[in-house]
C-alpha cells in the first residue's frame, strides 16, 4: 500500500463497526507507535492498545473487530460521533490509509482529523448517529458478509438493505477526492501560472535563477 | 499606495490570490536539514513526486549530527544515523546540493545559507526549521514551516499563505558599552512578552537597527520567533550588500549591479502604515539574562527574580510558579551571582565569527571558573576554520573552553547531546524551555559574551564589570 493519492469515485465494501464515542487520534495511533523517518510502517500500530493483548509482542486481541477474519480486509469503518477527536497528528490518517481504510463513517468528526482525511484521499461521511447504528447492526446480523456501496459523485451511501442516504460534503474536498488531488496536487493544477511566474521573473530577478 | 517592506516582498512573489486572504507565494529558495528534511524528502518520494527546481534547493547536516571531533554518520543520539543516511540518499536522489559531514561549508542551516550567499535580499526562503527568520536580517522574507508544507514546497516551488499583519519595531538610541544585539532582542520579548508578535511580520528599523553589524542583524532577526511572530526582516543598506557580495551563490558583474538596483527599493515607504508600532530606546537597554522557561522570562543583569504574586494575572502567576520550581529559583534572587554549572557558545543565534571574536576579547588571559563546563560550537565549519586561523581557538582553549565542530550540538535536546539533570547552563541560545538543552537541565539565556563573562566567573556576571 503506497501513500499516493487515489480517486475516489464509488466503494462497496464490508464495513467494520467501532461504535465508540470520541475515539482520539491518540487510539488511533499512540505516540509510541509514531517512530521513523516517514509517513509509512504505521498501521502496524493503529489502534495498538486495542489490537493487541501484549502491544511490545504484538499479540493480537481476537475480540477487537479487525483482528476477525471477516473483516481483516474491509475499507469502511463505522463509528460513534467525534471520530479522530484530539491532537492534530497526520499519523493517524496515515496509519488508517496504510492499512487500507478509504472511508469513515459517523455522525460527526473531529476538525483536523477530517481535513487530514480529505488531504490523504479517506472520504468522512457524516450520517446521522441512527443511520450509523442501523448499518453497525446489520454489519454484526450479517457477521460481516453485508456491504455498504459509496458514490462520492452522487453523495450518496446505499445501505445493506438498499435504503440510500445521502451525505453533505464540501465542493472543494469533493472535487480533492474525486480527482485524486491533495493540496499539492491541487496547487500543481496551477502548473501554468506558476510556470508564467517564473518565465517573468527570470527577466526581472535573473539573480535568483541559479 | 504606500507599502511596507513585506508588502513589497509579498506582492513581488504573488502568483495567485486565492481568496479568503490566502496568497500563493511563489519561494525563491528551499533549505533541509537532516532533522525534519529528510522526512519531506521521503514523503515526497513516497507520493512519487519529484522536487521542482532541485538547483534552488539546498541541505546541510547540523541537528542531529554530533559536535565531537572525530565525529562521523554514528550518533549520540540513538536512530540518529537513520536520519543522516536517509537525507544524504533522499538528497543525492532528488538532485540537491548536500553540504555533508566533512564538506567545509556544512554548518547550521540559517549560518550556511547566508554566508554561501544563498539568502539573497528580497528573497523568499524556507525551511523546516521555526528559526528560518534568522535571514530576515538580510532584507530576505524567510520562514519556518512544517514537514508537510515542506513536501508543498519542494514539489509546487510555493506556498499558501495567509498574510500577516504588519509590525514596526524601531530601536532608537545606541547601545551602550557590554550591550548587544542579543540584549536587544531579549529585552523587546521580555517587555512585550513571549506572544507579543502574534500574527505579525515584523520590521526592525531605528538607528541602533542600522547601526549594527550584519552579523549581529542576525541575531535579532533569530529570535523574531520566540517572539511569536511570523517572521522579521531589516531592510537591506549598505551593510547588507557589503556582507553579500562576493559570496559564493551571490550574483556577480553586471547581474550584480542590477541586483543591487532592485535591493535599494526594499525599504517600506516613507508613509507606509503597520497594524502595530513599537519603539524601544536603546539607551536604556543592559545585558539582559533570562530567569525562566520562556524567551519572554527576560530580566536585566542587575535585576531579580520575580515574585509570581505581582504577576500580571492569573496564568502569568501560575506560569511564573511553574517556571521557579523547575529552574529552583525563589523570588527576590539576584540574577548575577547566581552560580552555574556550565556556560555554552553557540547556535544560529549567537556563534558567528564575530560573536567568537568578542567572546575571545573578553576571556584572553583568563581562566574558566573551577568546575564550570564551557562550550564552544562555532555556527559553521567556515567559521570554525576562520577562528582557527585568527587563533581563536587556542585563546579559548587556553582560557578553559572545549573547543567543538559545527552543529546545533547543546542548542536543543531531541536524545543526542546534552547538559545534565538539574544544571544551571548560561546559553547564547534562543530557548530557555523545560528539558530544551538536556532532560531537566536549567537555561540561561544571555549574550556571547554575558556568557563569556560568566563562565569566568563561574556564576551569572555583568559582563561590564570585566571593564572596557
Ligand atoms: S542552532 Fe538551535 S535554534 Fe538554531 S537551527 Fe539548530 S536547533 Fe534550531
Amino acid at each position: 500500500m503506497t501513500l499516493q493519492m487515489q480517486k475516489f469515485t464509488t466503494l462497496t465494501s464490508v464495513a467494520a463497526p467501532i461504535m465508540r464515542v470520541n475515539i482520539d487520534t491518540d487510539a488511533i495511533i499512540p505516540s509510541r507507535e509514531m517512530k521513523g523517518v516517514t509517513k509509512e510502517g504505521l498501521s502496524v500500530g493503529m489502534f495498538a492498545n486495542w489490537r493487541y493483548t501484549n502491544v511490545d509482542a504484538r499479540v493480537e486481541d481476537p475480540d477487537f473487530i479487525l483482528n476477525q477474519a471477516s473483516y481483516r480486509d474491509v475499507e469502511i469503518l463505522l463509528s460513534g460521533e467525534n471520530f479522530g477527536c484530539g491532537s492534530s497528528r497526520e499519523h493517524a490518517v496515515w496509519a488508517l490509509k496504510e492499512w487500507g481504510i478509504r472511508c469513515v463513517i459517523a455522525p460527526s468528526f473531529g476538525t483536523i482529523f477530517y481535513g487530514n482525511c480529505v488531504r490523504n484521499g479517506i472520504l468522512p461521511v457524516v450520517l446521522q448517529e441512527d443511520t450509523v447504528k442501523a448499518f453497525a447492526k446489520a454489519m454484526e446480523d450479517s457477521n460481516g458478509t453485508a456491504a455498504l456501496q459509496i458514490d462520492l459523485p452522487d453523495q450518496n451511501v446505499m445501505g445493506p438493505d438498499g435504503g440510500q442516504y445521502t451525505f453533505d460534503i464540501a465542493p472543494a474536498d469533493k472535487e480533492m477526492l474525486v480527482e485524486g488531488l491533495d493540496p499539492i496536487g491541487l496547487t500543481l493544477k496551477r502548473d501554468a501560472e506558476i510556470l508564467a511566474f517564473q518565465v517573468r521573473d527570470k527577466t526581472a530577478r535573473p539573480w535568483v535563477y541559479l | 499606495m504606500a507599502r511596507t517592506l513585506i508588502e513589497k516582498l509579498w506582492d513581488a512573489h504573488t502568483v495567485a490570490d486565492l481568496g479568503d486572504d490566502a496568497t500563493l507565494l511563489y519561494m525563491d529558495r528551499v533549505f533541509l536539514h537532516e532533522r525534519t528534511g529528510s522526512v519531506s524528502l521521503k514523503g515526497l518520494e513516497a507520493a512519487g513526486r519529484a522536487v521542482r527546481n532541485p538547483e534552488q534547493v539546498f541541505c546541510t547536516m547540523d541537528h542531529i549530527v554530533d559536535t565531537l571531533p572525530g565525529r562521523g554518520d554514528d550518533t549520540i543520539m540513538p536512530f540518529g544515523k537513520n536520519f543522516i543516511t536517509t537525507t544524504r540518499e533522499a538528497a543525492d536522489a532528488a538532485g540537491i546540493t548536500l553540504f555533508d559531514i566533512g564538506d567545509d561549508r556544512q554548518g547550521i542551516v540559517h549560518v550556511v545559507s547566508a554566508e554561501q550567499g544563498i539568502t539573497l535580499p528580497g528573497l523568499t526562503q524556507v525551511c523546516p526549521d521555526s528559526h528560518t527568520c534568522t535571514l530576515g536580517a538580510l532584507g530576505a522574507l524567510a520562514w519556518g514551516i512544517g514537514s508537510t508544507e515542506g513536501e508543498h514546497a519542494l514539489a509546487t516551488k510555493t506556498l499558501a499563505v495567509n498574510k500577516p499583519k504588519s509590525m514596526r519595531v524601531t530601536f532608537d538610541g545606541a547601545l551602550g558599552f557590554g550591550v548587544t544585539a542579543k540584549d536587544m532582542i531579549l529585552t523587546l520579548i521580555g517587555k512585550y512578552t513571549a506572544s507579543g508578535g502574534v500574527g505579525h511580520a515584523i520590521e526592525f528599523t531605528g538607528p541602533a537597527i542600522r547601526a549594527l553589524p550584519q552579523e549581529n542583524r542576525f541575531t535579532v532577526c533569530n529570535m523574531a520567533v520566540e517572539f511569536a511572530a511570523f517572521t522579521g526582516v531589516i531592510p537591506p543598506d549598505d551593510t547588507t550588500l557589503d556582507y553579500v557580495e562576493g559570496r559564493p551563490y551571490a550574483p556577480t558583474g553586471a547581474t550584480w549591479d542590477r541586483a543591487v538596483q532592485y535591493w535599494r527599493t526594499l525599504k517600506a515607504d516613507d508613509d507606509a502604515a503597520y497594524d502595530k508600532d513599537i519603539a524601544i530606546d536603546c539607551t536604556r537597554i543592559v545585558p539582559a539574562v533570562t530567569w525562566g522557561t520562556s524567551p519572554g522570562h527576560g530580566s536585566r543583569i542587575d535585576g531579580v527574580v520575580p515574585d509570581p504574586s505581582s504577576a500580571p494575572n492569573a496564568n502569568t502567576r501560575s506560569a511564573w510558579e511553574r517556571a521557579l520550581e523547575y529552574m529552583d529559583l525563589t523570588p527576590g534572587t539576584p540574577l548575577e551571582g547566581l552560580p552555574i554549572d556550565a556556560a555554552f557558545i553557540g547556535s544560529c543565534t549567537n556563534s558567528r565569527l564575530s560573536d567568537l571574536r568578542d567572546v575571545a576579547k573578553v576571556v584572553e588571559g583568563r581562566r574558566v571558573a573551577e568546575g564550570v563546563k564551557a562550550i564552544v560550537v562555532p555556527g559553521s565549519s567556515q567559521v570554525k576554520k576562520a577562528a582557527e586561523s585568527e587563533g581563536l581557538d587556542k585563546v579559548l582553549i587556553e582560557a578553559g573552553f572545549e573547543w567543538r565542530e559545527s552543529g546545533c550540538s547543546m542548542c536543543f535536546f531531541a536524545g543526542g547531546e546534552h547538559f545534565g539533570e538539574q544544571e544551571r547552563v548560561i546559553s547564547s541560545t534562543n530557548r530557555n524551555f523545560e528539558n530544551r538543552q538536556g532532560p531537566k537541565t536549567r537555561t540561561h539565556l544571555a549574550s556571547p559574551t554575558s556568557v563569556a563573562a560568566s563562565a569566568i566567573a563561574g556564576s551569572i556576571a555583568d559582563v561590564r564589570k570585566l571593564g572596557q
